[in-house]
């Protein structure tokens, strides 16, 4: 009886939260599994031809954009995590080993983090400007001409280059405390048994620091490549809802990006299914990634 | 290879440039090839003097000498030493043969070489057959001697342990502490050990070094450390039950004790001193100058454990050990004499022994 009494109470203490997360959440998330399925449908009018397996996966697929929003995702994917991951683990392993200033340049790191994005886009945007920005100034020096980074007509690699610094640097501000706040809590003692022990400092990082900070390394790892896939208002901050520098529009396009593109038309008929069939596709190349990575963890990964 | 301590001295400056002194102007020899306890209450001192002799520890002032070799200024890495930690500070993500060998590694030792005396130790140490196994699947002791066999492997000049038991259940304590009696006795290296357990400290240590805030306080063979107390502090910290500690004075060569004459002494006379008396050195005797009022009485078997409340303060009490065939029952009063050598006297203010 007395527990049955706090059950209830448990459940009206968590309605609000559930209240939301049921209407904004659950309902959208298979609601779009549902979408999918449905053949023509009109969002307006909330009418459609009955059901369909794989037309609008393949209307997606045909979409001119798909092929290039994939390119673009993965890329920032595959080099903006590593990287970024490698900077932090680095960056980090420094700010530990310093005493004086860290906690100024710990607040420095963390600045990027509590920054919007898209102010941060377009300051970026201004650094890699042509004529005026940071970059070519500084290249200046060396006599390299200016080069067009996110300018009128600039070409897809420079364009995909000031983007991924951009993301990069965004970034590094979250995975730098939670690395730094694994470093913390890794006992003293075993850096004391090293240095007794002669050590070379580059072991006691891979064979000590790096082992011990695993599962920090295979958190940060998992939701920076579920955050990459999910790159879209990097691409906004920098190169505005072009989505592409000027002269070059949608060069930058990413699978988000597509999603939102297919619901800018959900007046037209299958708008809404054909963005649902993107955001499916998404989720399941994250969730590929994401099972991968769990798998390849475990013998890695030391807890 | 003996070990020299020259004035070593530790001060500790906090935060708000409070200065603490954490060992005093230490100087100490310890000989070569011997086990040797560090003893004292926390705060003494002994862990900040083992981590300055392994190097981990700066000295403010003060020398370290590894036989005739001045290693003060020496990085831990090239001092030849092999450390135990309080908690063993095995690396958690290697198995036992991964942290043995680790530090073979680390001279670039050949793998196979390497692979043979990581076995070799672990055979000495007791973990032969556990070489597969992750620390946390070991028990506190098989964890204990995969730290002494990480320390052993690259055949230091010298082992120092942290306070290697406390962290045992008692059971495994006292196999633990003979194991490490006898991994000594094996390799016949150099061991310095810090505790703050007076038993295991006397059980194992071939010359134990008793500290206190800082200062050495004696140094010497267990036993002769308990049967010939330097000061008030030594004879204070050994011994289980404790020294009974009695104010009396001295007049005319003779130790006045509740009233009774209880040993004469050489020492000048004196107002009031520390009489300090073991709890063996009453002996239940007719003829004896003490006559006490028991107040309870434990019988262990062996011997019985008798209660005294001290006359002069009432709120304290002092314990006697008698052998059991004397049959004494509460509320008897009982007669004693004091055995000479379990009796010691001390100065009131400064500690040091009388006579």
């Amino acid at each position: 009886m007395l527990e049955e009494k706090n059950n209830l109470k448990a459940w009206l203490y968590l309605s609000p939260a559930l209240v939301l997360l049921a209407v904004f959440t659950f309902y959208p998330l298979f609601n779009a599994f549902y979408l999918v399925f449905l053949k023509d449908f009109n969002y307006l009018l909330r009418e459609f031809d009955g059901y369909t397996l794989l037309g609008n996966f393949s209307y997606v697929v045909r979409n001119p954009n798909f092929k290039q929003a994939m390119i673009n995702t993965f890329f920032i994917v595959f080099v903006s995590v590593p990287v970024s991951v490698m900077i932090a683990l680095f960056v980090s392993v420094a700010l530990n080993s310093i005493k004086k200033l860290q906690g100024f340049f710990q607040t420095i790191y963390f600045l990027p983090y509590v920054t919007n994005a898209i102010a941060v886009g377009m300051a970026f945007a201004f650094i890699f400007h042509q004529d005026y920005g940071l970059i070519n100034t500084f290249l200046g020096w060396f006599n390299v001409n200016p080069i067009n980074w996110v300018g009128t007509g600039a070409s897809w690699g420079n364009a995909m280059f000031s983007l991924l610094v951009y993301t990069i640097w965004g970034g590094l501000a979250f995975k730098i405390m939670i690395f730094l706040s694994g470093l913390q809590s890794i006992d003293k003692q075993y850096y004391d048994a090293a240095r007794v022990d002669s050590t070379p400092r580059r072991r006691v990082f891979t064979k000590i620091t790096v082992p011990l900070l695993s599962p920090m390394i295979l958190y940060i790892v998992i939701t920076s490549f579920i955050g990459a896939f999910k790159a879209y208002a990097t691409v906004v901050g920098m190169f505005g809802v072009g989505l592409g520098p000027a002269g070059n529009p949608k060069s930058m396009i990413t699978m988000v990006a597509l999603v939102y593109d297919a619901l800018e038309h959900t007046g037209s008929i299958g708008a809404i299914s054909e963005a649902a069939a993107a955001s499916i596709i998404l989720f399941s190349i994250t969730l590929l990634f994401t099972i991968i990575q769990m798998w390849v963890s475990k013998k890695r990964v030391h807890y | 290879m003996e070990i020299k301590l020259q004035n070593l001295t530790k001060v500790f400056q906090a935060k708000d440039k409070t200065e603490t002194i954490a060992v005093n102007s230490l100087d100490i020899t310890i000989p070569a090839g011997k086990l040797i306890g560090l003893l004292g209450p926390s705060g003494c001192g002994k862990s900040t003097t083992l981590y300055m002799i392994a190097g981990l520890l700066k000295p403010t002032e003060g020398k370290i000498f590894f036989g005739d070799e001045d290693v003060t200024e020496k990085a831990p890495e090239d001092r030849g030493i092999g450390l135990v930690f309080q908690n063993y500070a095995l690396y958690p993500h290697m198995t036992v043969r991964q942290n043995i060998m680790f530090p073979l590694e680390n001279l670039k030792v050949p793998k196979a070489e390497a692979m043979v005396r990581a076995q070799e130790m672990a055979d000495l140490v007791g973990i032969g057959e556990l070489m597969d196994r992750k620390p946390k699947q070991l028990s506190g002791g098989q964890q204990q001697r995969v730290a002494i066999a990480r320390a052993l492997v690259k055949k230091p000049r010298v082992l120092l342990l942290d306070e290697p038991l406390s962290n045992l259940d008692a059971r495994l304590r006292l196999q633990t502490r003979e194991e490490i009696k006898r991994i000594q006795r094996e390799t016949g290296i150099t061991t310095i050990f810090v505790t703050h357990d007076q038993e295991e400290a006397m059980s194992i240590s071939d010359e134990i070094v008793l500290m206190e805030v800082g200062f050495k306080r004696q140094v010497g063979i267990p036993q002769d450390v308990y049967d010939m107390p330097e000061n008030l502090f030594s004879a204070k910290f050994l011994g289980t039950p404790p020294i009974n500690l009695f104010e009396g004075s001295i007049k005319e060569g003779k130790v006045t004790l509740f009233g009774g004459v209880i040993e004469k002494t050489k020492a000048k006379d004196i107002e009031s001193c520390w009489i300090g008396i073991r709890p063996e050195g009453f002996l239940v005797d007719k003829e004896g100058p003490l006559e006490l009022h028991i107040d309870m009485v434990e019988t262990i078997g062996r011997d019985t454990s008798l209660v005294i409340k001290d006359e002069k303060n009432n709120t304290r009490s002092f314990r006697v050990i008698v052998d059991s065939s004397n049959r004494i029952l509460p509320g008897d009063k009982v007669k004693f004499s004091v055995k000479p050598s379990k009796l010691f006297l001390f100065d009131k203010v400064t500690g040091e022994k009388l006579g």
